[in-house]
């Protein structure tokens, strides 16, 4: 009976790992969903950018105020897996503050000391976190798309770090051994006072508790973050390697239609000849892209990461305006519906079945995807690389080219382009009369 | 503008035997709009005042096809720039100044993976090294001490990253240069890019020109300079909306620096 709680650790340490990696395997299903392109280049580029972005979080303090915060939130969330990891050998070995053993007395002290204050910075930085949702009610926090499941995740989130932290205190108070230490009690000293008079047992079982739902949470918050924004904890590593290096103005060019374009300027190529295999294999069913499988794996990718932060809605000049767009909008979109796609496979067996539905139309308006004046204020406000605007431009190739669905302005437009080599309805042979005008 | 411009085209320099440094790209704002084409004549003012040897394609030249591209149309861009690389290539162009950062970005960014590789300056660029080289020499005269906000044009400013060329050569005016709340990487778009120069805008609570031109007009300019024909449209009408047009001008730094007094 002994080996119980270790027994019972060990099942619950699996248990919550083995659903974790299920789920990280949907969604790498979900993200292969897209089309295959191949990011391969500038390697040490995008290595810098990961650890800089991502890891220095240089994007971040842009807004100084939340920028201190996350950091200090994101710091606390990195050290303390240092003491997970001593939670998870006591655990499975059965025995207690393993660390005290391998470590000086004084290096583990120092080691949960500084543990012990970053959870009390990380108490109030969360405290202001949900003051700026909840009270202060900051503008970006506010919009049509942030109601619902978007906010309570949002608050959600800081209601546990808030329990974890107060667990990881309160353990540490009533370890009667490590308090006669008096060693790496910086914070918990304080709170020891509170237990006083109870019995022996009484308080280590307060102590086994609080260590028992401090793992217990940690495993529940690894779980929870699959169906969460919180998943940019782990993907806005991913993401960052992956983000845009090209200049911000250059639109992806699109080969399909280079090959069309050729053939036709080509005066000796023959129109009638039989495609080539190769040609033939390349050509997409269609061209830009009305649903999630036509988007490519990094737009998807780009949609699992975001953290719904609104800093590229806050800076989008049309969202300031008042018009419907936001580009915050257009990556919840593009990911709930991929959660959907996924819903879809996983119920019919692995394949989709076609449910009438598209991310053009039930999701994303035309209206919202006219509205945008490809100004790059989102890419460039996105505090982990991601690129709203890629979604947008592959959508409206869709309308154009394969709905000529454009605006009837926009249509005069391309017209005039067509025939006379300008936007507007101006002869290509007056180009130069501007030289003789006085 | 009284003095004779000289503006050669490529055909007839080409005919002549003749390369010349750089191939103006003029646009199709430079060419048609009235309004752009003041900056245009600047701009050439300022080149053959510094005795540069450039030309145009003038009946040549085409739409970059950028409105395009951005209103999704793939395909008539690519003709466009397929047609547009033609004609460069074919008089071995090597290097390019825009006034436009549309034609800019597009020519810069766009072209190289049609076949289309060329050196390409913004006019803001090549003014500023104009001036480095001391080609140009300037003092401010008129604009001494005035306040003068820059207004960042997208597609030269996010887009590529060219933030000092422009407050450098302001700065050479004597003028005071102020920044509006939102600047350089933050800047706020005019509301033209996109191609939605050509559209009437979605609903919404205002036009993003107008908020545009109040964050300028907060900084309390004599003149809010920018360098882009579209920007300009969209920031004159902005200070008209807001009845403003005796107090602010609105004016490309080509023209700022063609009209120095003792340029
Ligand atoms: S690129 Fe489009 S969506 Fe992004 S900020 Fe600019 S207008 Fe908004
Ligand atoms: S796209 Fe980036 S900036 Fe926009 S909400 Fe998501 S994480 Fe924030």
């Amino acid at each position: 009976m002994a080996y119980l709680p270790q027994v019972l650790f060990i099942v619950v340490l699996l248990l919550g790992i083995g659903y974790f990696v299920t789920n990280v395997k949907k969604l790498a299903r979900n993200i292969k969903l897209g089309k295959n392109i191949v990011v391969d280049d500038h390697k040490s580029q995008r290595l810098t950018n990961m650890f800089k972005i991502a890891f220095g979080q240089t994007k971040m303090v842009v807004r100084p105020v939340s920028g201190f915060l996350h950091a200090i939130v994101y710091v606390g969330f990195i050290i303390i897996n240092i003491e997970v990891l001593e939670i998870i050998i006591d655990g499975i070995f059965g025995t207690h503050r393993i660390g005290l053993s391998v470590l000086p007395e004084s290096v583990y002290g120092f080691l949960i000391g500084t543990f012990e204050v970053l959870a009390v910075l990380v108490l109030v930085a969360v405290f202001i976190f949900w003051l700026r949702r909840n009270v202060i009610k900051l503008k970006r926090f506010l919009s049509a798309e942030m109601t619902g499941w978007p906010k309570n995740d949002a608050n959600i989130i800081l209601y546990i770090e808030v329990v974890l932290m107060c667990l990881f205190l309160t353990m540490n108070a009533t370890d009667t051994a490590f308090q006669n230490l008096n060693s790496g009690n910086i914070v918990s000293q304080f709170l020891a006072p509170l237990f006083e008079g109870l019995s022996e047992n009484t308080l280590h079982g307060i102590e086994r508790v609080a260590w028992w739902l401090h793992i217990v949470g940690i495993l529940a918050f690894l779980n929870y973050l699959y169906f969460s924004k919180h998943l940019h904890i782990l993907l806005a590593f991913p993401n960052t390697y992956y983000g845009k290096l090209r200049p911000k103005g250059q639109l992806p060019n699109n080969e399909t239609v280079t090959n069309e374009v050729k053939l036709m300027m080509d005066p000796s190529a023959d129109p009638f000849a039989a495609p080539t295999g190769e040609a033939d294999a390349a050509v997409p069913d269609k061209f830009g892209a009305s649903d999630v499988m036509d988007l490519n794996w990094v737009q998807l990718l780009n949609a699992y990461t975001c953290t719904e932060c609104g800093r590229c809605t806050s800076e989008c000049p049309a969202n300031q305006t008042g018009k419907k767009l936001s580009p915050r909008k257009i990556m919840m979109d593009t990911r709930d519906r991929l959660e959907e796609v996924g819903k879809n496979i996983d119920a019919n067996k692995g394949t989709f079945v076609p449910d009438g539905k598209q991310l053009l139309g039930d999701y994303i308006t035309h209206e919202e995807l006219w509205a945008c004046t490809t100004c790059n204020a989102c890419v460039q406000a996105c505090p982990v690389s991601i690129d709203p605007l890629s979604i947008i431009m592959d959508m409206r190739q869709y309308l154009v080219m394969e709905q000529s669905a454009a605006p009837s302005d926009l249509n005069t437009m391309m017209g005039n382009i067509e025939n006379n080599g300008a936007p507007w309805p101006f002869n290509q042979q007056d180009r130069l009369n501007w030289s003789n005008e006085s | 503008m009284n003095t004779t411009i000289q503006v050669p085209t490529m055909a007839s320099l080409f005919a002549e035997g003749k390369q010349p440094e750089v191939l103006f790209w003029v646009g199709c704002a430079g060419s048609f709009d009235d309004r752009a084409k003041k900056i245009t004549k600047a701009f050439v003012k300022i080149l053959n005042k510094a005795q540069v040897s450039f030309a145009v394609l003038g009946t040549e030249e085409s739409c970059t096809g950028d409105p395009a591209k951005r209103a999704g149309n793939e395909f008539l861009f690519q003709m466009q720039a397929a047609t547009n690389i033609e004609v460069l290539n074919g008089y071995e162009v090597k290097k390019i100044v825009t006034t436009c950062p549309h034609c800019f970005n597009t020519l810069k960014n766009e072209y190289p993976n049609l076949g289309g590789s060329y050196e390409v300056m913004h006019h803001t660029q090549f003014l500023k090294a104009l001036l480095d080289e001391g080609r140009i020499t300037m003092e401010g005269g008129q604009f001494k001490g005035k306040r003068i906000t820059f207004h960042d044009p997208c597609y030269l400013g996010r887009a590529n990253d060219v933030y000092e060329a422009p407050r450098d050569l302001i700065r050479k005016l004597d003028a005071e240069l102020v920044e509006m709340k939102s600047c350089k990487s933050r800047g706020l778009c005019c509301g033209a890019g996109g191609a939605q120069m050509f559209k009437e805008a979605e609903k919404g609570d205002k036009e993003v020109n107008i908020e545009r031109t109040e964050q300028a007009i907060e900084v309390q300019p004599d003149i809010i300079a920018a360098g882009c024909p579209f920007c300009n449209t969209m920031m004159t009408d902005g200070v008209k909306g807001k009845e403003k047009e005796s107090t602010i001008a609105v004016m490309d730094i080509a023209e700022l620096i063609a009209n120095a007094d003792d340029f």
